[in-house]
């Protein structure tokens, strides 16, 4: 640990510390061919250059100087900083329902990471309490952390632990489950929680935010307080993302597990509901359903857990003049699953087929999703489809590419026979496929129509 | 409970006890006395295609009713780097306020709405910035990190701003001394805002992300006029770069005052240099008076943390008042809670500002802090009572006050009452420390209003969206070269070449000097004539009349040119210049055709003087020595201007 005297120093920058005996948050006067220049050295962060210190100067800011230019430095003083949101203890409050939040990592609390210089997850009831005390109003929270993985870490492994984990919390008997969760494969999570957790009588509830709580304008707090809310409260029972409705701090949306998609990459709004609408809104209020049917809390605790998952599945988004030879090095390596994002309808062009004929006949289950994200395959329609159909490939009639994915490594997981793998993929189990599409599932605005610019004028994006 | 005392005479008598004289008579031995200090953070936008971190236009404007779409946020308070919660964030989290951004799409993007990370820097925005610290003599840093300054008023929708600084310790002239430099940063601009009312509070996000620089010098002015001068240079120093916009809202400065003894106070948003003397002179006495209050409150209680108003709610339908105070309650729903203030009698009516008393600081927290719309509370020592003593009475026996006591009523809705009761109470306890560190609103007439809780270093956060950018020597170099003169020099060379003083701010805030410079040099015209021309005739015809085109100051360098090579005498730009301003795309020989000039010789002009002094001897009235000279000018004047200088005039009639 001598190092961290010089926490993310290296090259010229820890030459020039060490030469002048200055540590990492030692408060220094620092002269250059710039001039002078005073403050408390800081820790930087492993990407950056090895030619600069950092330093807060008195004002506050932070400042970078070149190692080039010092002449000279004198550790006048030293002070730590310690970057910890209060802790308080999470206050019971009987009559409230008790909820589990489940913790992956992820941005719903989060702090300063020197070592990145990006922000890292924060995790505690009493940390959450000390920057969301609205909480204890909402429900009686306990935590645990079942890992700690950025959202785009998280792996098959994962949904196991945490379906596993999900299992022994509604046995133990709580009203309902939070799990804080990064944004970027949420969706992917909540896809295999909802085949791995089947007939749960509880709200499983996932949450993550698209600006980090270290910000002001965060939507952390607003998205845990619906998401204790709807967990809490609420009346359906299923696996579901809670996350921004409008861009505004107003409502938020519950979306099902297997219909949900992230659609933008920085929006707040940016969970929408595919080919369907959401399930409800949710304000710190409560919970309103947009969808008639849902399945509703019980007082039993029969929940199914079926922790399986095949890891040899692949997505395979196709785009103009794809070679064979993409689909052949995947059975070569021993794949057992392909999910094809297909174009328009379902749709591959003819240098594939003979690969796909192959995949087939290696007994590799090969299912056709499009990469319109809206609508259904429909492989009748041109010859194309049927050819592809004649050759094994099977149309996952309106499944999200990703959501075909986790599902069909989740069969194969169960079972390595492609009959029962079929059966398995095209019996829905929470609407990942549904027999019709409701006529307001499909909604993508264009700006710039009258119309459309009267809407946004109105009503808050 | 009878009332001992007359509110009037209490104000009277103790804004004389602190000593307050009017700015026309204080001298530096006023200020001296009560300790007068100030700093300043002077901003200037930056003239830049685009934003500072994304690509929307900047300086492009909407009308406040004038938007496309809404968005709204709530702002919660977070940790800064070191750790710690900010003071002004926790007030502002305590206030509730709903923010709503009005959105144009023509200059706002999702940057703006913080739903996308930001781009990289404007470089351009960037390079102005290094050139201004450089000619501000400040070190320029290694590296620019940028920083999360944090702003819970909603005024920009991250909450925080992005700001980063780029040059420290620098030092500008003034005319008797020289004045520090601590800080020279490169930031983005808030948006403006709409409306403030109750829990609402509405923006417009046009200016919102423009690049800006704000300069900050140490306290080191020790009285108003200083702190102006100390403005005006920076301001200038700016402008002669040429790299920063000028116009309406274009700068902006707040200005930090204390007294002896007294806390920091930002005056934020002063929108104009010439109200600073007045605002920093009545601050500084604002303070001293809050110095005394502490006094009184300490002598009548020895252990202040003991001090604890009461309260009660009380029924609307048993009391009666003036202007509706107590009937609007009643139709609104308000609630009406009275508080005994102990040992605030004499205090609530306290001189603190011209007009203004120490209830007012209750009323503005009110107001700000939470949330409850004017007229939000009335009291015993107001000079003009709402309420009749006789209903102060029944209140009293609810009350059961002191004394030494004061009372006061707050007015509003219900859910805001208890941050009310705590807002009064915070204040007042405050009283027995001094002065609250505070940012205020400045008003023209020189007072000023309760704004934030003065927010401290506690704010800061490394933006994590951003990466540090290196500055290599050869760059800074480079930037270097193309340097202005300095403005002090300027201002030395104005003075030898015997222009007045009275032009030199216009000149300097319209960055004219390069242009009078290139005028006295190509054209080989007097110094003092070209800057007296700028300094008042340009200087009068702009508050006179409005221009059909846009007006650039180089047409005044063809004017002078055109004059020059037609063999004019330079006098008659000053007749011309009325016709030139308003229609800037007029020819020169058209201009003198409309204000009547004809070719005239010198000769013809001096033969008529013989004729003249005859002429005045048949109607002269008075006796002057200067009588027959000044009339003979004043009759040959229009003729004289474009054809002969008035010098040769003057001489040819024997001055």
């Amino acid at each position: 640990m001598t190092d961290d005297i010089f926490q993310g120093y290296k090259g010229a920058g820890l030459e020039v510390l060490k030469k002048y005996n200055v540590r990492v948050w030692g408060q220094a006067v620092i002269t250059t061919t710039r001039g002078e220049f005073t403050g408390t050295v800081l820790p930087r962060s492993e990407n950056d250059d090895d030619k600069h210190i950092v330093m807060k100067i008195p004002t506050g800011y932070n400042i970078g100087l070149d190692v080039a230019t010092i002449t000279g430095m004198k550790e006048t003083g030293y002070k730590k900083a310690n970057y910890k949101i209060p802790e308080k203890e999470f206050p019971y409050t009987e009559g409230l329902p008790r909820v589990k939040l489940i913790g992956t990592g992820g941005t719903i609390a989060s702090r300063l990471d020197y070592r990145t210089g990006a922000v890292i997850p924060a995790f505690s009831p009493g940390e959450l309490y000390g920057a969301v005390p609205e909480l204890a109003s909402i429900c009686n929270l306990t935590t645990e952390k079942v890992f700690a993985v950025f959202s785009e870490n998280m792996a098959p492994d994962n949904y196991k632990k945490l379906a596993i984990a999900i299992g022994k919390e509604i046995e133990a008997g709580v009203d309902g489950i939070v799990i804080g969760h990064g944004t970027d494969t949420l969706h992917h999570t909540a896809a295999a929680l909802t085949f791995m957790v089947q007939n749960s009588p509880v709200p499983i509830v996932l949450v993550g935010s698209q600006r980090s709580s270290d910000r002001p304008s965060s939507d952390a707090a607003l998205n845990l307080m619906h998401a204790c809310t709807a967990a809490g409260h609420g009346d359906i029972a299923e696996v579901m993302i809670c996350m921004f409705g409008p861009t505004s701090d107003e409502y938020g949306f519950l979306h099902k597990g297997t219909r949900v998609r992230k659609m933008h990459s920085s929006y707040r709004s940016t969970f929408r509901t595919i080919g369907d609408t959401p399930l409800a809104t949710i304000t710190r209020k409560g919970l309103k359903p947009i969808k008639e049917t849902y399945n509703h809390r019980r007082k039993d605790r029969k929940v199914t857990i079926l922790p399986f998952f095949e890891e040899k599945v692949s997505i395979v988004y196709y785009y103009p003049n794809m070679q064979p030879d993409i689909i052949d090095s995947l059975v070569e390596n021993g794949y057992k699953g392909i999910i094809i994002a297909g174009t328009g309808l379902g749709h591959v062009n003819k240098l594939m087929y003979p690969a796909i004929e192959r995949a087939a006949k290696a007994g590799v289950a090969v299912y056709m999703t499009v990469q319109t994200l809206w609508g259904y395959v429909h492989m009748f329609v041109y010859d194309t489809g049927r050819d592809l159909m004649a050759k094994g490939v099977v149309p996952a009639e309106n499944m999200l590419p990703e959501v075909a994915y986790i599902k069909l490594g989740w069969a194969l997981g169960q079972t390595s026979d492609l009959e029962e793998v079929k059966r398995i993929m095209l019996t829905p189990i929470n609407d990942e496929i549904t027999s019709r599409e409701p006529y307001n599932g499909y909604l993508i605005y264009q700006g710039g129509v009258a119309e459309v610019e009267d809407f946004i004028r109105k009503v808050h994006k | 409970m009878a009332q001992h005392i007359d509110p009037t005479l209490n104000y009277e008598e103790t804004k004389r006890s602190i000593g307050y004289t009017d700015r026309s008579v204080s001298t530096q031995e006023t200020y001296d006395r009560i300790g007068f200090m100030s700093g300043l953070e002077v901003h200037q936008q930056l003239k830049t295609e685009q934003k500072l971190f994304c690509r929307c236009p900047a300086g492009v404007y909407q009308k406040p009713g004038d938007f496309d779409a809404e968005v709204i946020r709530h702002m919660r308070p977070t940790l800064s780097e070191l750790g710690e919660y900010d003071g002004t964030a926790l007030m502002e989290f305590k206030t509730r306020k709903e923010i709503v951004y009005r959105l144009k799409s023509k200059t706002t993007c999702t940057y703006e709405v913080d739903d996308t990370p930001p781009f990289p820097l404007n470089r351009e925005a960037l390079s102005h910035a290094i050139e201004i610290s450089l000619v501000s003599k400040l070190n320029i840093v290694g590296e620019v990190h940028i920083t999360r300054k944090q702003y819970l008023d909603g005024s920009i929708p991250t909450g925080f701003q992005r700001t980063a600084i780029i040059g420290v310790e620098g030092e500008i002239p003034l005319k008797n001394k020289n004045i520090r430099l601590i800080q020279l940063s490169l930031e983005e601009d808030s948006c403006r805002e709409v409306s403030d009312v109750g829990h609402t509070r509405i923006y417009r996000t046009d200016r919102l992300g423009m690049p800006l620089i704000e300069t900050v010098t140490y306290p080191d002015m020790t009285n108003p006029d200083e702190v102006k001068e100390a403005c005006n240079y920076i301001r200038f120093l700016g402008r002669s770069t040429g790299k920063v916009r000028t116009g309406i809202g274009a700068g902006r400065q707040d200005v930090n005052v204390s007294c002896k003894g007294g806390t920091r106070v930002e005056i934020k948003g002063v929108a104009h240099s010439r109200w600073i003397p007045d605002l920093t002179h009545i601050e500084c006495f604002r303070q001293w008076s809050l110095l005394s209050i502490r006094d009184i409150l300490n002598e009548r209680f020895t252990d202040s943390k003991a001090w604890k108003p009461t309260h009660t709610l009380l029924d609307v339908h048993a009391y009666n008042s003036k202007n509706g105070f107590v009937k609007d309650a009643k139709t609104n729903g308000l609630k009406l809670v009275a508080v005994n203030l102990p040992g605030f009698k004499g205090i609530l009516s306290h001189f603190t500002q011209p007009g203004k008393m120490f209830a007012n600081e209750l009323i503005e927290r009110l107001k700000v802090i939470a949330c409850i719309e004017l007229p939000n509370m009335t009291h015993t020592e107001e000079t003009d009572p709402l309420m009749a003593s006789a209903d102060w009475e029944k209140i009293a026996i609810l009350l059961k006050p002191g004394e030494n006591d004061a009372q006061l009523i707050i007015r509003g809705p219900e859910e805001d009452i208890k941050t009310a009761l705590e807002t009064i109470e915070e204040r007042c306890r405050m009283a027995f420390a001094g002065v609250p560190p505070e940012t205020r609103k400045s008003f023209a007439n020189g007072t000023t209003i309760f704004e934030r809780v003065l927010p401290g270093a506690d704010r800061m956060y490394p933006d994590t969206d951003s990466a540090p950018i290196p500055l290599e020597n050869e760059y800074i170099e480079k930037l270097g070269q193309n340097q202005p003169e300095e403005v002090v020099a300027r201002y030395r060379r104005l003075k030898d070449w015997n222009v007045p003083e009275d032009c030199f701010t216009f000149i300097f805030r319209k960055n004219l000097f390069p242009l009078i410079e290139r005028i006295v040099n190509e054209l080989e015209m007097s110094p003092a004539f070209v800057g007296k021309f700028f300094g008042h005739a340009v200087k009068w015809v702009e508050g006179q009349y409005k221009p059909t085109a846009e007006f650039d100051y180089k047409i005044i360098y063809a004017l002078l040119r055109f004059l020059k090579q037609n063999k004019l005498d330079p006098s008659i730009a000053r007749r011309m210049l009325p016709t030139v301003y308003q229609y800037p795309k007029m020819e020169f020989a058209s201009v003198l055709t409309s204000i009547g000039y004809k070719v005239v010789t010198k000769e013809q002009i001096v033969s008529k003087i013989p004729f003249l002094r005859k002429k005045l001897a048949e109607i002269r009235l008075s006796k002057g020595p200067d009588v027959e000279h000044n009339w003979i000018m004043g009759q040959l004047r229009r003729q004289a201007e474009g054809n002969m200088s008035m010098k040769d005039l003057h001489e040819a009639l024997g001055a």
